[in-house]
Order: C-alpha cells, then sequence, then structure tokens
C-alpha cells in the first residue's frame, strides 16, 4: 500500500501510532469522496482499506436475517464481494485500455471509496426499513437511493474523468454508471424478511 | 465530419471486398477516396491496448461506437456490418459492454416483472432471486463468444470453397455478434409490460432486426459455398439466436406458483415453498 512514509527518527514507535495515522488517512478519504472537489489526495495516496471496510459493511448489511434457501435468496456475503472487487477491477481494465493514464490500484482505490454514499443509502434504508411497510416507506427509499447514486457517480467522475483522452470520456463513464447501478439495484430490493 | 454515410454511399462491393483482401490498401472510388486507416480508432491494437496508434480521428471514438451500434439495429441489405461499419477495426468494447448491460438489464427486469406481479397477486412469494444474475451473465457472455468462435472455426473449414472473400477474422465476428445483441435490451425493458401477445410481439420484432443483420454480414461470405452449407448455416444461426431470446423470455419472465392456494399457475419451473407438483391443478384441492 503507498502509506505515507515512516517519520524519520521513530524507528521502534508503539503499534497504535500508525494504525491511527492509517485510519485518519482513510478518514480523510471519506471526506474527500463526501465532498468532491478535484484534488489529487485520492489519487496519489492509495489504500485499500477504505474499499475493503465499505466493501464488509455493505455485503453484511445486505445479509437477510432469515436463513433462506438457494433459491429465494437474497444476494449472498460472497456474491456482493464478487461483484464489488471483479467490477472495480473489470472497469479499471477497461479505463486503462481507453489509453487512460491512471494506475491500477489507483483506479481501484478511488471506485471503493465511491461505494460510500452508497453505503450510507444501506444504512438509512435499513433504519427505514424498521417502520411500517408501504408505499411511503419505498418511496423515502427509492429517493435516498437514488440520491446517492448520483452522488457515488458525481464523486468518482470528478476523480476518473481526467485521466482519460476527452474523446473517450463518456466511454469510461459508462462502465462506472452501469457498476453503481446495479449496487444500488441490490441496495433498493432489500428486504429484510 | 466527413462522415462514414458519405463514404459508404459512394462504396461498391467490389471494392469492398478488395478492401477485405487487403486490408491496408486505400481503393479509389469514383469520387471519394476510402482512407481506411484514418478512420475509427477504437480498434483491437497488438497487445495491451483498446486504441490503436495515434491517428488522425475523424469522429469521436463515442460517436464510432454509436454508429456502430445504429447500423446494427437497422440492417441494410446492401450494407455488410463489418465492411461498411466496422471498416476491418473491430473493437472489443461493444461487445463487452453490450453483454454486460443485457445480463444486468435481464436481472433487473425479471426481478421488477416479479415486484409487479406481486402487487397484482399478494399471495405470489417475492424473493430477490439474486442468483439470475449469475445465470444471465454466464449464458449470454458464453453465447456471445462460443458461438462466434464456433462460427468462425467453421467458416475458417470451408475456407477452400470461397474464391473471392476471405472469412471474417474471430473479432470480427465477436464484434458481429455483440453489436447484434444490442437490440435485445430495448426488448427486456418492453417485456416489462404484462401482456403477453405484447412480450411475443415484441420478442419476434426484436428477433427479427436482430437476426436479419446477422443474416446480411454473413451472406456474401457465404453465397459462394454450396445451397446445402450456406442455408444449413443460415439457419442455425437464427435458431441459435431466437433459442437464446426464448430462453431468456421463459427463464427470467416465468410467473411463480402462488405461495399459498390459488387458481392453477401457468408456468412453473421454480419449486414453490409448500411441496406440491406445482403442474397438477388436481392436488391444490385439498389445502
Amino acid at each position: 500500500m503507498a502509506e505515507a512514509e515512516e517519520s524519520p527518527g521513530d524507528p521502534g514507535t508503539a503499534s497504535p501510532r500508525p494504525l491511527m495515522r492509517d485510519l485518519k488517512a482513510v478518514g480523510k478519504k471519506f471526506m474527500h469522496v463526501l465532498y468532491p472537489r478535484k484534488s489529487n489526495t485520492l489519487l496519489r495516496d492509495w489504500d485499500l482499506w477504505g474499499p475493503l471496510i465499505l466493501c464488509v459493511t455493505l455485503a453484511l448489511m445486505l445479509q437477510r436475517d432469515s436463513v433462506d434457501s438457494e433459491k429465494d435468496g437474497g444476494p449472498q456475503f460472497a456474491e456482493v464481494f464478487v461483484i464489488v472487487w471483479f467490477g472495480a477491477v473489470t472497469i479499471t481494465l477497461n479505463s486503462k485500455l481507453l489509453g487512460g493514464n491512471i494506475s491500477f490500484f489507483q483506479s481501484l482505490c478511488v471506485l471503493g471509496y465511491c461505494i460510500l454514499p452508497l453505503t450510507v443509502a444501506m444504512l438509512i434504508c435499513r433504519l427505514v426499513l424498521l417502520a411500517d411497510p408501504g408505499p411511503v416507506n419505498f418511496m423515502v427509499r427509492l429517493f435516498v437511493v437514488i440520491v446517492m447514486f448520483a452522488w457515488s457517480i458525481v464523486a468518482s467522475t470528478a476523480f476518473l474523468a481526467d485521466s482519460q483522452p476527452p474523446n473517450r470520456r463518456a466511454l469510461a463513464v459508462y462502465p462506472v454508471f452501469l457498476f453503481y447501478f446495479v449496487i444500488s439495484w441490490m441496495i433498493l430490493t432489500f428486504t429484510p424478511q | 465530419m466527413a462522415s462514414a454515410d458519405e463514404l459508404t454511399f459512394h462504396e461498391f462491393e467490389e471494392a469492398t471486398n478488395l478492401l477485405a483482401e487487403t486490408p491496408d490498401a486505400a481503393t479509389t472510388s469514383r469520387s471519394d477516396q476510402l482512407t481506411p486507416q484514418g478512420h475509427v480508432a477504437v480498434a483491437v491494437g497488438s497487445g495491451s491496448s483498446y486504441g490503436a496508434e495515434d491517428e488522425v480521428e475523424e469522429e469521436s471514438d463515442k460517436a464510432a461506437v454509436l454508429n456502430r451500434i445504429k447500423g446494427s439495429l437497422l440492417p441494410r441489405p446492401g450494407h455488410n456490418f463489418v465492411r461498411h461499419h466496422l471498416r476491418n477495426r473491430p473493437d472489443l468494447y461493444g461487445p463487452f459492454w453490450i453483454c454486460a448491460t443485457l445480463a444486468f438489464v435481464l436481472a433487473v427486469t425479471g426481478n421488477l416483472t416479479l415486484v409487479l406481479a406481486q402487487r397484482r397477486d399478494p399471495s405470489i412469494h417475492y424473493s430477490p432471486q439474486f442468483h439470475k444474475v449469475t445465470v444471465a451473465g454466464i449464458s449470454i457472455y458464453c453465447y456471445a463468444w462460443l458461438v462466434p468462435l464456433a462460427l468462425w472455426g467453421f467458416l475458417r473449414w470451408r475456407k477452400g470453397v470461397r474464391e473471392r472473400m476471405g472469412p471474417y477474422t474471430f473479432l470480427e465476428t465477436v464484434c458481429v455478434y455483440g453489436y447484434s445483441l444490442f437490440v435485445f435490451i430495448p426488448m427486456v425493458v418492453l417485456w416489462l409490460i404484462p401482456v403477453p401477445w405484447l412480450q411475443w410481439l415484441f420478442g419476434a420484432l426484436a428477433l427479427g432486426l436482430s437476426a436479419t443483420g446477422l443474416v446480411f454480414t454473413l451472406w456474401p461470405v457465404v453465397r459462394e459455398d454450396t445451397r446445402l452449407v450456406a442455408m444449413v448455416l443460415l439457419s442455425a444461426v437464427v435458431l441459435l439466436h431466437a433459442l437464446l431470446a426464448v430462453g431468456c423470455k421463459l427463464y427470467f419472465f416465468q410467473s411463480l406458483p402462488p405461495e399459498k392456494v390459488a387458481p392453477p399457475p401457468q408456468i412453473t419451473s421454480l419449486p414453490s415453498n409448500i411441496p406440491l407438483p406445482p403442474t397438477l391443478p388436481q392436488s391444490m384441492a385439498p389445502s
């Protein structure tokens, strides 16, 4: 992982310090995703801890309470994991093949971090589902998911679009759209029972 | 822009066939000069890139992909998709992402159909059925890559019989199949309308368009072969395409059996929650 270098003169520090530093780096990137500006922080110091935390959280929240039979089930933990990581790798390969100048792990980092709005949407949906089911419930969830989906797309495009040659930008953005659309669909169709 | 349409209008079939044999040549027709090199740059280069070497791009790559999609939607008898739209520069972006989109759209609309059906009839048991995404993905990708492989292999095997026109390369065949699947995407979305005869009508229309495109593309290659081989090949191509469409309809858009006793189900192949044989209406009497 491309982490910041060890500060000189601190050869054998106690383990909480690097952990706090890593957590702070992850938190800083979360802030960058929530308020997307054209900055290079996500790209320069990439790390994959944030995407891992987000992916595990999302997959855990998408688990249903009761154990269903295979055919009845929503996405299993492994399925969510595979979709997120396999999807991110495919999009990264796509943008490399289209001639983008972003590195493999940087792109994975950006795509992973931009799942944050959708994870927040999942949390909100789970809370809303505790209330009575009905059309209002569904409209609220739909609205939240749509807003967060748009936020994810805007955030990831802000970071990724610059790395593509201008005549291929739309071609590079469409798979990102498809990726977040599938994740949003999984969130929207989640029913706890 | 010096558009593809302007150039295709002036091309004669001879010129395109000559071009097929020597793709790097430039042929001159009456007024315009064909420039096979300088056109689309979304291409399969050697090794590791979608994009070819930096060339003068007469249209943006997004426009190129959209152009190819339009070409597959409206097949015209004289216009061979490979020669007129691909111009010997197949791309993998279109087929790959069209297949991905089709797989996800199938899963999503299948799910939506179930939700809408449950709205109308609350006795139907709803479940997300996420495994259908996996099934959709695998079957679409297998179709779009293995069938062109078989077709390409067969055409190469018959190459000796043909004099004028060489067979298409593997990537061109994959490209043709990939773009021909595009018309299924709106068809699948329209299948949300729960009127059965309308669904079959849309299916037939889309299948007709798609298969026509494939046949027009394959005809110049196959017509120099014996009639029997040509007919068998084209029928096989159309039949496989039809099987794909019908398979999608039946697997993703069937109605589930109701959870409790209800009017007899029409198409049932998923097991219901109650252990009753699903196709015997008499057995529903006791409960």
